[in-house]
């Protein structure tokens, strides 16, 4: 369970702003991919964002291309787990395949504003604001296993090695 | 029950009978990337795993940055041939060949009854061709280069019926637009899409592929057309294997049925920064602009060429636009060139680029700068797509692109026919 600060932004936010295409195969490095998270979006939060915020945004989040990317710069940028009322397909899986969790819950997204705090409980599947306490489905045992191994190339990785 | 084509193909490949919700482990047939291959050796290297478990599945085909413009891009390039060489895969296409989705189509890959799985959003336009095709991350294609496996959920299908006839001037851009404008960009998130009616049966092979393509910008998993005679006869010396069509049965479930009749289409304008701000030209009309793109995975076919090639014939495009013509592959591009295609859009001002996604994606040629507008063929308008944030891009259908390449300024395009 970790408390977190909230970044919240609203529907659509297509993988263009999180993480621009001219960066796609020249930016490598996770690390430096961090650096450039949500750049077309807005732009201050690369520098501002803290380990453990989290992103809560509307409906469609990571919609558009199908770079990881757009996964891999928000969990090396700190953000420990994004919030939305929905997800984007092939986003929701590359997040999960970085180990990055996403959490589906409208009236979570509905109760807390920009800038205010948010407790995430994975065990419990639960979201508390200053509103309310909010459940989200809880993940499927295989996608808690690629979660926990911090994405799926490690996951796999063990898998592999235990054939 | 019946079953739809989703449900139908995933139950195959799982050797299952299965329904819309389930989660299946299933192989694909062929597995696409392109410049993200570089990044994607890099993961399969981590998995400690020798070598590609499939090669003949891999089809890689280079066009992001094509020719590499920079040294950075030129490593890229460099890693994939090595990796390519050394694990011996065949379907390797190089710079010269185009854009992926057009190249891995005309190849014979996309083919009925397939699954295939890309490291690209836009893999939807197989189902052009009756194929179950989607768009997967990196990290699962490392995984599936090295274990041949991957679970998918299978979708749920919304039925779009088009109905009705095109109007002269307007294409099937114009059509896909409409439909996400109404429906929106994510009507059909985690979704199958099949498009059937009266009016697909007579959309050409190019024409459904920019509506499977654009399935895509409505969050839609796989699109669907069902192989008609014309699918076939395209295939014909062109299949790189065999294939049996798979299609939904009549009385398969849907979630919903949409009826969209095209007979009283206007031309169709998305205006920035979504692809469901649609709005018809009339009231786009006017808006000055700097760069026109005709080309891409979308509209950059010998079709769409052709249709600019009819509205710029022996005009000059206005002095404050740079118009960019990309052919989406060599194949376009020598039909093109054969048939005088090219020698008219040069007389009129356009500058030809080699086939490739060009400024697509805001890599290379062609990059808008801040305060700068384009009108594009192209699948997507987000902000700083083509380069800068301050940028703005409207997408339209290559007779709308070319006939306001005249103008300067959006148009209309059907006072030029
Ligand atoms: S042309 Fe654009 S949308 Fe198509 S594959 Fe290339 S970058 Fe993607």
């Amino acid at each position: 369970m970790k408390r977190g600060r909230v970044w919240k932004y609203g529907d659509n936010v297509n993988t263009d702003v999180i993480f621009p295409g001219k960066y796609t195969y020249s930016i490598l490095e996770p690390e430096e991919m961090a650096h450039h998270a949500l750049e077309d979006l807005d732009p201050g939060f690369a520098q501002k964002v803290k380990p453990g915020d989290v992103i809560v945004a509307g409906r469609n989040f990571g919609c558009g291309s199908s770079r990881e990317q757009a996964a891999t710069c928000l969990k090396y940028a700190g953000v420990q787990a994004v919030v939305a009322k929905s997800f984007a397909r092939i986003f929701f899986r590359n997040a999960i395949n970085q180990g990055l969790p996403v959490l589906q819950s409208e009236e979570a997204v509905d109760s807390i504003e920009h800038g205010g705090e948010i407790e995430i409980d994975f065990d419990r599947g639960s979201i508390k604001t200053a509103r309310g306490d909010f459940s989200f489905p809880a993940f499927p045992e295989s996608v808690m296993g690629i979660l926990e191994a911090g994405g799926l190339i490690p996951y796999t990785k063990k898998k592999l090695e235990g054939k | 029950m019946g079953k739809t084509f989703s449900e139908k193909i995933l139950g195959l490949k799982a050797q299952k009978d299965v329904q819309a919700g389930e989660v299946v482990t299933v192989s694909p047939d062929y597995i696409l990337s392109h410049d993200n291959s570089a990044a994607i050796i890099k993961e399969f290297r981590k998995l400690g795993v020798k070598d590609v478990i499939s090669p003949q599945k891999l089809v890689i085909i280079l066009d992001h940055v094509v020719p590499a413009a920079s040294e950075k891009y030129a490593l890229n390039h460099k890693t994939i041939r090595e990796f390519v060489s050394s694990q011996k895969i065949q379907n390797f296409f190089d710079i010269p060949f185009g854009i992926c989705h057009q190249v891995f189509s005309e190849n014979g890959f996309a083919l009925p009854g397939k699954l295939i799985l890309g490291a690209d959003s836009h893999t939807t336009s197989y189902g052009a061709f009756g194929a179950f095709a989607a768009g997967i991350g990196r990290s699962e294609v490392a995984t599936l280069w090295a274990t041949d496996e991957i679970w998918l959920r299978v979708p749920e299908t919304i039925k779009i019926e088009i109905k009705g006839e095109l109007p002269s001037g307007v294409y099937v851009k114009d059509v896909i637009l409409k439909i996400i404008g109404e429906e929106g960009a994510d009507r059909a998130n985690y979704k199958a899409v099949e498009f059937t009616g009266e009016a697909v049966k007579k959309f050409s092979l190019a024409s459904r592929l920019v509506l499977a393509n654009m399935a895509a910008e409505m969050g839609a998993k796989n699109g669907y057309f069902e192989p008609d005679e014309e699918t076939l006869l395209w295939l014909k010396g062109r299949a790189k294997d065999e294939f049996k069509v798979i299609s939904s049965d009549p009385d398969a479930r849907y979630e919903a049925v949409l009826d969209h009749n095209i007979s009283s289409l206007e031309p169709q304008v998305a205006c920035p920064h979504t692809v469901d701000n649609v709005k018809p030209v009339s009231k786009a009309e006017g808006k000055e602009f700097h760069q026109a793109v005709i080309g891409t995975c979308t509209n950059g076919r010998f079709e769409d060429l052709e249709i600019a090639a009819r509205i710029l014939k022996g005009k000059k495009v206005h002095p404050k636009v740079r118009v960019l013509i990309i052919p989406a592959s060599r194949q376009e591009y020598l039909l093109a060139l054969k048939k005088g295609i090219l020698e008219i859009l040069v007389e009129a001002g356009c500058v030809i680029l080699n086939p490739g996604c060009g400024p697509c994606l805001g890599a290379h040629q062609g990059v808008l700068a801040p305060g700068e507008v384009a009108l594009s063929t192209a699948n997507r308008n987000f902000r700083g797509r083509m380069g800068s944030r301050d940028a703005q891009i409207y997408l339209a259908s290559p007779a709308t692109v070319a006939a306001s390449s005249l103008e300067g300024k959006i148009t209309d395009p059907r006072k030029f026919l």
